[in-house]
């Protein structure tokens, strides 16, 4: 049972894209060349607004892990992703940033399978009593139109607090690991689309035999049976392949945890993170909860839930699940992945350079939302100038962070006009409950009727998509408080 | 207290190009055009212009930066030559430095001109601009139109109009506006429209849709100024034409940086319109004002100018503009030109626009949009956005008022 000396879970948290495309319209704009895509056009998938990446869910999936929580105290930051924007650029560097994490913070990018979110974790829990340390797996999944994938692919971060202590939710009980090149997809340098071997032989011949494998080991090293995994999580393979390995081995349905094909689909190496986060939101305390991902090999970590989360005010999976908007608008999907180029007029084709010096002078106000108080007159406000917007002094503006602060629209317009990648824009005045005005841009408004006086937070997007240099700027929007 | 530039600066001649699509001439052939109207209406030689200044806004389409474009199309040779940019503000800004140049008595007789081509752009609307190195990495691109339209919110929000009063009540705005520009052979558009068209064409931004937005037009239009003395001896049978007031307002941020501002008005306007009837003597300017020509880039934005001038009571202005207060035949004609709405907007250009109309209506020579016996003339700007930009006003009139 836990003890002081126990590493394990301290918190968690999930983003999904608020955008869920039917897969019935998917299926019917190929039906003309493929109609057999049709038997996949059950449910919804997640997809990434046009504003979103990898980072930026991994943003918010931190943030809804991190409520509450003193942010300074985290020793290091993970980041795991097989879709992260860039190459070089570390990119969990990025995300701390946006958090507003401490400058020495340990930052890491996993990367490189569709098991690094789980090798993530299994690295930072063998780190054990140094410190708290966050761990966010994300990915914006693309796959090429009329691929299986397309279906099954999915979008969204989970992020884990992980250390030492006696508030643990959940220990590490033990991890096992196996690498094999079982090469089932794969995606080389430079490419944009994975490349998929036939599924029954990645199913039959990868997933049927090296899981029970990883399953046997983690299970002599916990020293327990099958029949003692409350919770088993399966991630890595063809959509349903869970489902048939976990029948092998002895573990009934209502035990494995989900794939999340109904709602999100395959998040990649996210995916077992979610799959955990799931187990942490339903488990009961004595329950042994095993995820295994499957990709290479398996990587594959056993955890003992010792205490039921406590309410931070966090989503949760459950929470950002809940949030999606249907859409049926699958050219708006191929737009948002960058499949297809639309002409959107000259309007679009202003520069959206970024001026890195003046990025980094301003790094603080761009990446994290740190704005500025006045210790003069008190007043709260964006950008931090050399001068208070109120009174005038000079000088006089000490860092006030407004990213988790409570704002409503003050005024707002419906720009059809401007040059957005997903029309129309959003935009207006957020008056701040602390006194702060920030012109903003409201993004996922959906079907709500946008009005003075709404409820809204903060959300860490990308600004504008500079396609000459292809260095997203990114910055917050607003976003309806619901 | 300073005392001003009333009347220390008379207008000598002033010209205006015809607006519009003007595929047919670039930003040269337009100065050309309004310049050698106005000199031919001053009665002087163009070696007689002691300095001159250029207004020019989107440098990415028209002539590019520096007074050069200017002093190289008129060839005005070895005089002192300025370029002036203040958003929509430009036209008048290049006014104000020439009639300060006349009235400090640094020369005699200075030309002010405003010229913008914005149909070389490619597309419809104004250019999308260049914010600045900081404001590029956090405030949104949102357009022009979306910038007023919050106006709207504002604006409902305080005085408890509903969307459909306020919507009837910025249609009728362009109404009467298409009402005055079908009289008028220099306007870009010269139609009437119906109500019903106004009210159901496909929206911009929200409420504003394509009726409640200026046209997108080329356009240049100058004025000579001197001094009175001078004007007096060179047209010793016109009735003088004066500067009255000449004031601007600049955003420092409060509006959009902290919660002082409500969204139903614009606070450069009243800032700039407190100097300007100080200047020029006015009360009651819904008294004493013959016609207005205010910024109406948008509807809204003249509905809510209307009481940011204080010729409407706050909150009153769509009443106003229901009653018919501002049209051709009401008590204080608005856009008796047509306006930004039917000239369109060639930025640089209009302030300057402006008052070539109200200075015709002074000598009598505005056709069949002819007023009677006006004295006063209110000419605005705004530049930027409501919460975030520049309002320029200058007040002309007959000498002796």
């Amino acid at each position: 049972m836990g003890n002081a000396l126990s590493v394990g879970i301290k918190s968690f948290g999930a983003y999904i894209p608020r955008r869920r495309m039917a897969r019935a319209a998917i299926a019917e704009a190929h039906a003309w060349a493929l109609p057999s895509l049709k038997g996949l056009g059950k449910g919804e998938k997640s997809f990434c607004n046009w504003d979103e990446d990898a980072i930026t869910l991994a943003v918010e999936a931190a943030r809804d892990c991190i409520k509450g929580y003193d942010r300074q105290t985290l020793v290091a930051l993970d980041f795991a992703s097989t879709t992260p924007p860039f190459a070089d650029l570390q990119n969990a560097v990025v995300v701390g940033s946006a958090l507003s994490l401490c400058e020495s913070i340990r930052c890491s990018d996993f990367g490189g399978s569709t098991r690094a979110g789980t090798t993530a974790l299994v690295r930072a829990l063998e780190a054990g009593g140094q410190g708290d340390r966050l761990v966010v797996a994300a990915e914006k999944r693309v796959a090429k139109p009329g691929s299986a994938q397309e279906m099954q692919y999915g979008s969204g971060a989970g992020a884990l607090l992980v250390g030492e202590g006696e508030d643990l939710i959940a220990r590490l009980v033990a991890s096992e690991t196996i690498s094999k090149p079982f090469v089932d997809h794969f995606r080389s340098v430079g490419e944009k689309y994975n490349y998929h071997w036939e599924e029954r032989w990645v199913r039959d011949e990868g997933m049927a035999k090296i899981v029970p494998q990883g399953f046997s080991k983690i299970l002599d090293a916990c020293d327990r049976s099958a029949d003692d995994v409350a919770w088993l999580g399966i991630s890595g393979g063809p959509a349903g392949s869970d489902g048939f390995v976990a029948k092998k081995l002895g573990i009934a349905a209502d035990r494995l945890l989900p794939n999340f094909q109904g709602q999100v689909g395959d998040t990649g190496a996210a995916q077992s993170i979610l799959q955990l986060i799931d187990a942490l939101e339903k488990a009961q305390p004595g329950d042994l909860i095993v995820i295994i991902s499957f990709a290479n090999g398996c990587e594959v970590a056993a955890f003992e839930m010792l205490r039921r989360p406590a309410d931070t005010g966090r989503r949760g999976l459950a929470g950002t699940l809940a949030r999606g908007i249907t859409e049926t608008a699958y050219l708006k999907m191929l737009s948002n992945d960058g499949a297809i180029d639309i002409d959107w007029g000259m309007r679009a084709e202003a520069d959206k350079k970024s001026i890195l010096t003046e990025m980094y002078r301003g790094a603080d106000q761009f990446f994290g939302f740190v704005g500025g108080k006045c210790d003069s007159c008190g007043t709260v406000q964006f950008p931090r100038a050399p001068s208070c917007v109120n009174c005038g002094s000079y000088h006089s503006l000490e860092p006030f962070a407004l990213s988790e602060e409570k704002a409503k629209v003050a005024t707002y317009t419906v720009d059809w006009l401007m040059y957005t990648p997903a029309p129309p824009l959003y935009v207006g005045l957020m008056q701040f409950d602390n006194g702060a005005r920030v012109l903003m841009e409201v993004c996922d408004v959906g079907t709500l009727d946008i009005e003075t006086g709404m409820e809204v937070e903060m959300a860490f997007r990308i600004k504008e998509r500079d396609t000459l240099r292809h260095l997203d700027r990114y910055f917050w929007k607003a976003t309806p408080s619901i | 207290m300073a005392s001003g530039i009333k009347d220390k600066v008379a207008i000598l001649g002033m010209g205006c190009s015809r607006f519009g699509e003007r595929w047919d001439t670039g930003s040269e052939g337009l100065m050309v055009e309004a310049f050698t109207e106005a000199l031919e209406d001053a009665g002087i030689e163009r070696s007689e212009i002691g300095a001159a200044w250029l207004g020019s806004c989107a440098e990415q389409v028209n002539v590019g930066n520096s007074a050069i474009p200017l002093s190289s199309a008129l060839r005005l040779e070895g005089i002192p030559v300025s370029r002036v940019e203040n958003m929509c503000a430009t036209g008048t800004e290049a006014l104000r430095g020439a009639a300060y140049a006349v009235a400090s008595g640094a020369v005699d007789i200075a030309l002010a001109l405003g010229v913008e081509k914005l149909k070389d752009t490619g597309y419809g609307g104004l250019p999308v601009v260049f914010k600045g190195n900081v404001n590029d990495l956090w405030m949104p691109y949102s357009s022009a139109p979306a910038g007023f339209a919050q106006l709207a919110t504002g604006y409902r929000a305080k005085y408890g109009v509903s969307k459909e009063d306020l919507k009837r009540a910025i249609g009728r705005v362009s109404w009467k506006s298409h009402q005055n520009g079908a009289k008028n052979k220099k306007a870009h558009l010269q139609k009437a429209v119906s109500m019903e068209t106004i009210l159901n064409a496909p929206m911009i931004a929200d409420p504003l849709g394509v009726f409640d937005c200026c046209g997108v037009s080329d356009g240049a239009a100058c004025a000579i100024v001197t001094t009175p003395e001078i004007a007096r001896a060179l047209q010793k049978d016109r009735q003088m034409v004066t500067i009255k007031a000449l004031q601007l307002s600049a955003s420092s941020g409060r509006e959009w940086g902290t919660n002082a501002w409500d969204g139903s008005y614009v606070q450069n306007t009243r800032n700039a319109a407190k100097a300007a009837y100080a200047e020029a003597g006015i009360k009651n300017p819904r008294e004493e004002l013959s016609a207005l020509e205010v910024h109406d880039c948008f509807s809204i934005t003249e509905l809510v100018t209307m009481e940011d001038l204080g010729v409407s009571d706050d909150g009153m202005a769509w009443q106003d503009i229901m009653n018919g207060v501002f049209d051709a035949d009401g008590k204080l004609p608005c856009q008796i030109d047509g306006g930004l709405k039917c000239f369109g907007h060639p930025i640089g250009a209009s302030g300057l626009r402006m008052v070539y109309e109200h200075y015709l209506q002074m000598h009598g020579r505005a056709g069949e949009r002819q007023l009677k016996d006006p004295q006063l003339g209110l000419s605005h700007n705004l530049g930027g956005v409501p919460y975030n930009g520049v309002c320029a006003i200058s007040i002309v009139g007959l000498e002796g008022r």
